[in-house]
C-alpha cells in the first residue's frame, strides 16, 4: 500500500501508462499516416505527388470534370446500392433460416454459404468470369442493366457477411419475446416486424455498412466481371495510376474516403440512437 | 370449487418428443376463478403442459378445451389465454406504456380505450407513473409487474404464469406471492401457475396438481396435499418427511393396521382402508416429539441420540439416530430466545402420536 499509493494505476487504466500511450500513438500513425498523406496531397499544386508545392482545389475540379471518372463513380454507387439492398435482404433471411430451423444438411449448407468469405478473391473472380461467359451473359445492355454481372457477383460475396453479422445478433435474442408477442395476439409477420426486426437493427446496420463498403471498393472480382463499358471506380483509379499517380487520383480517393466516413458516422449515430430504445439492455 | 363451471379441461393429454413422453396422459379440470398451481421438479412436464395451453406446443394425443372449445387448431394469438413468461419477456425497445398497450394495439382497439385500459392495468399492478420508463430502467420486480399488466390488460379467460417468481429475491418473492393472490381475487381471472417451489404453490394456490415424469400424482388443496399425500413421491416432494418401508401383517377389527417395519419393529396404525402388503410409513418432522423423559404410552416411542442440530432461525432441525437404526428428523420451533436446544450426543426419547402416521402406497 505505502509503496504503490503514489502511483496507483488500476488494472484497466491502460491509457495512463506512458509506454501504452506510445504504442497507441505508433499504431495510429501506422494506420492513418498513409490516408492523411493521400488526402493532404490531393490539395497539392503539383503534377507529382512527391513535393508540396502549395494548396489548390484544382484537382478536385479536374476529377469532377473527368466524365469517365464520374461515370465510373456512378457505376460503383449504383452497384453498391443494389448489391447492398439485395445482400441485406438475402443475408438476413439466411441468418434467420440458420438460427431458427433445423433441417438435414444444415451444417453443410452453413459451410457452403460462408465459402465466399474464405475463398481467395482471385478464385472467386475467375469463377465468376468463367460462369458468366459459360452461360453467355449478354454484353452491351443499356445502363444500368449492363451492371448486372458485377452486381450479382458482389451480392454473392457480400451477403454471407451480412448473414454472419445478423446471426451473431440473433444469438442474443430471447425467444420468449417473440412468443410473448404472439401470445398477445400478434401474427407471425407482425411479431417479426415488431419484435425481431428491432432486435436485429444493430446487426442490420452493421451488415448494410459492410456490404456497401465491400461492394464499393472491390477490385479483384469486379475486374474479372467488368467490361469496357462497365468500369467501376476502383478499376478506373487503377487504370489512371498506370499512367501516373496524379493528385487527381488522390482527389477522387479523398472523396471516397469522405463518403465512407460520413456513412459510418451516420450509421454509428443511428445505432446509438436506436440503442436508447432498448438495444443496450440486450448488451 | 366443483360448483363453478370448468374453464380448462385437459383430457388424456400426451406430449412426446421423440421417444420421450414429456407429458404422459394428464387429466385435469380447472374451474373458473381458481388459483391453480402445477407443481413438480424440473423436467416433470409442467412447463410443457403450460405451453400446450398457451398454444406454443401441440399435444401428441388428447384434447385441451378452453371454455368448452377444443383448442387443437387455434394458434397462440387467438386463444383467450395470456401468459407471464419466466423471463418476463418485456419488449426491451418499448416503454412501459407501449409494452402494456401492445396486445390492445394488435387487436386494433380504439386509441382512447387503449389509454384507459393501460392506465387501469398499470394502476392494478401499482406501476402508475412509470409509463415512459424503458425496461432497462426498471427493477426485476417492476419488469414482472409490466409483464403481468401486459397479460391482464387483455382480460384473458385464464392467466398462465410460468415460474413467475423464480428470478426474484426471497423477500420480494414473499411479498409478490401475497400480492398475486390479492390481485387474482380482485380481477377474478383464473390463474394457472407453474412452479417448482412447493412453498410458493402451498401459499398461493387454491388447488395444486403435483406432477412427476409427465404424470399428475395428486390434485388437492394445499392443506390436504401436505397432511394427506396419496403417495410416496408427493409426501417426499412436499415439505420434509421421515419415511420407512413396511409390510402389512394384518388388519384389526377396529380399523387398525398391523405393519412390520424393518427397524422400528411392529406398529399398529389407525387406518381403515385396505392396502397392499408393501407400503411406506411417513411422519412429518414437526409432528415428532423428542424428550429426555419417557413419552406418553399412547405414542410410538424409541430411544435414540442426537446426531446433529441445524439452526434455521425460527426453527431448528434435529437429526436423530434411533438405537434401532433409522435416522429421523424432527423440527423444533425456537419459541424462546433462551430455549435450551438439544446438543449432539444427547440421549433422548423420540416419538409421535399413531394418528400422525401416514400410510403410503409405493
Amino acid at each position: 500500500m505505502s509503496v504503490r499509493s503514489k502511483n496507483l494505476i488500476g488494472p484497466l487504466d491502460y491509457t495512463r501508462r506512458t509506454w501504452m500511450r506510445l504504442v497507441l500513438l505508433g499504431t495510429f500513425v501506422f494506420l492513418y499516416a498513409p490516408i492523411v498523406t493521400l488526402v493532404a496531397f490531393s490539395f497539392n499544386d503539383s503534377r507529382r505527388n512527391i513535393v508540396w508545392r502549395g494548396f489548390t482545389f484544382k484537382y478536385y475540379e479536374k476529377a469532377w470534370n473527368n466524365s469517365s471518372l464520374v461515370e465510373a463513380f456512378t457505376n460503383s454507387l449504383t452497384i453498391a446500392f443494389l448489391s447492398t439492398l439485395i445482400s441485406v435482404v438475402l443475408g438476413t433471411m439466411t441468418a434467420i433460416l440458420l438460427w431458427r430451423f433445423r433441417f438435414p444438411g444444415k451444417a453443410g449448407y452453413e459451410g457452403a454459404m460462408s465459402l465466399p468469405i474464405v475463398i481467395p478473391e482471385i478464385c472467386m473472380g475467375v469463377a465468376m468470369l468463367a460462369f458468366f461467359s459459360r452461360i453467355g451473359w449478354p454484353s452491351g445492355l443499356p445502363w444500368p442493366l449492363n451492371l448486372g454481372a458485377i452486381t450479382i457477383s458482389h451480392i454473392s460475396f457480400s451477403f454471407p457477411f451480412v448473414t454472419v453479422v445478423v446471426r451473431a445478433r440473433l444469438a442474443s435474442f430471447n425467444r420468449e419475446l417473440e412468443e410473448a408477442a404472439k401470445d398477445l395476439g400478434a401474427g407471425e409477420w407482425q411479431a417479426f416486424k415488431d419484435i425481431l426486426i428491432p432486435h436485429m437493427r444493430p446487426g442490420l446496420i452493421a451488415g448494410t455498412l459492410l456490404a456497401f463498403t465491400l461492394s464499393l471498393d472491390d477490385f479483384v472480382i469486379t475486374f474479372f466481371t467488368s467490361g469496357p463499358d462497365t468500369i467501376t471506380f476502383p478499376i478506373k483509379i487503377y487504370s489512371m495510376i498506370r499512367f501516373s499517380v496524379t493528385p487527381e487520383v488522390n482527389a477522387a480517393s479523398a472523396v471516397l474516403i469522405a463518403i465512407t466516413l460520413v456513412m459510418t458516422t451516420f450509421a454509428l449515430w443511428f445505432q446509438s440512437r436506436s440503442g436508447d430504445h432498448g438495444g443496450v439492455a440486450h448488451g | 370449487m366443483a360448483d363453478r363451471p370448468v374453464i380448462l379441461q385437459i383430457k388424456q393429454v400426451v406430449k412426446s418428443f421423440g421417444n420421450v413422453h414429456a407429458v404422459n396422459g394428464v387429466n385435469l379440470n380447472i374451474y373458473e376463478g381458481e388459483f391453480f398451481a402445477l407443481l413438480g421438479p424440473s423436467g416433470c412436464g409442467k412447463t410443457t403442459l403450460l405451453r400446450m395451453l398457451a398454444g406454443f406446443e401441440f399435444p401428441s394425443e388428447g384434447s385441451i378445451k378452453i371454455d368448452g372449445k377444443e383448442t387443437r387448431d387455434i394458434p397462440p394469438n387467438q386463444r383467450p389465454v395470456n401468459m407471464v413468461f419466466q423471463s418476463y419477456a418485456v419488449f426491451p425497445h418499448m416503454n412501459v406504456f407501449d409494452n402494456v398497450a401492445y396486445g390492445l394495439k394488435v387487436a386494433k382497439t380504439p386509441r382512447e380505450e387503449v389509454k384507459e385500459r393501460v392506465q387501469d392495468a398499470l394502476a392494478l399492478v401499482k406501476l402508475d407513473g412509470y409509463e415512459l420508463r424503458k425496461p432497462d430502467q426498471l427493477s426485476g420486480g417492476q419488469r414482472q409487474r409490466v409483464a403481468l399488466a401486459r397479460a391482464l390488460v387483455k382480460r384473458p379467460r385464464v392467466l398462465l404464469l410460468d415460474e413467475p417468481l423464480s428470478a426474484l429475491d426471497a423477500k420480494l418473492r414473499e411479498a409478490m406471492q401475497l400480492e398475486l393472490v390479492k390481485l387474482q381475487k380482485a380481477v377474478g381471472i383464473t390463474f394457472l401457475i407453474v412452479t417448482h417451489d412447493q412453498e410458493e404453490a402451498l401459499s398461493m394456490a387454491d388447488r395444486i396438481a403435483v406432477m412427476e415424469n409427465g404424470v399428475v400424482r395428486q390434485v388437492a388443496p394445499p392443506g390436504e396435499l401436505y397432511e394427506s399425500p396419496n403417495c410416496r413421491f408427493v409426501a417426499d416432494f412436499i415439505g420434509r418427511m421421515n419415511l420407512f418401508a413396511g409390510i402389512v401383517e394384518g388388519h384389526e377389527d377396529w380399523g387398525g393396521l398391523n405393519v412390520k417395519t424393518e427397524l422400528l419393529g411392529k406398529l399398529t396404525i389407525p387406518h381403515s382402508e385396505r392396502v397392499s402388503s408393501k407400503l411406506h410409513l411417513a411422519v412429518r418432522p414437526e409432528k415428532l416429539r423428542i424428550s429426555s423423559e419417557i413419552l406418553p404410552s399412547s405414542y410410538f416411542s424409541f430411544p435414540g441420540e442426537v446426531d446433529a442440530v441445524v439452526y434455521h432461525g425460527s426453527e431448528s432441525h434435529v437429526y436423530l439416530k434411533t438405537d434401532a437404526g433409522p435416522f429421523l428428523c424432527a423440527t423444533l420451533t425456537n419459541l424462546s430466545r433462551i430455549s435450551v436446544r438439544p446438543k449432539k450426543g444427547d440421549r433422548l426419547w423420540i416419538g409421535w402420536a399413531p394418528e400422525d402416521t401416514l400410510v403410503l402406497s409405493e
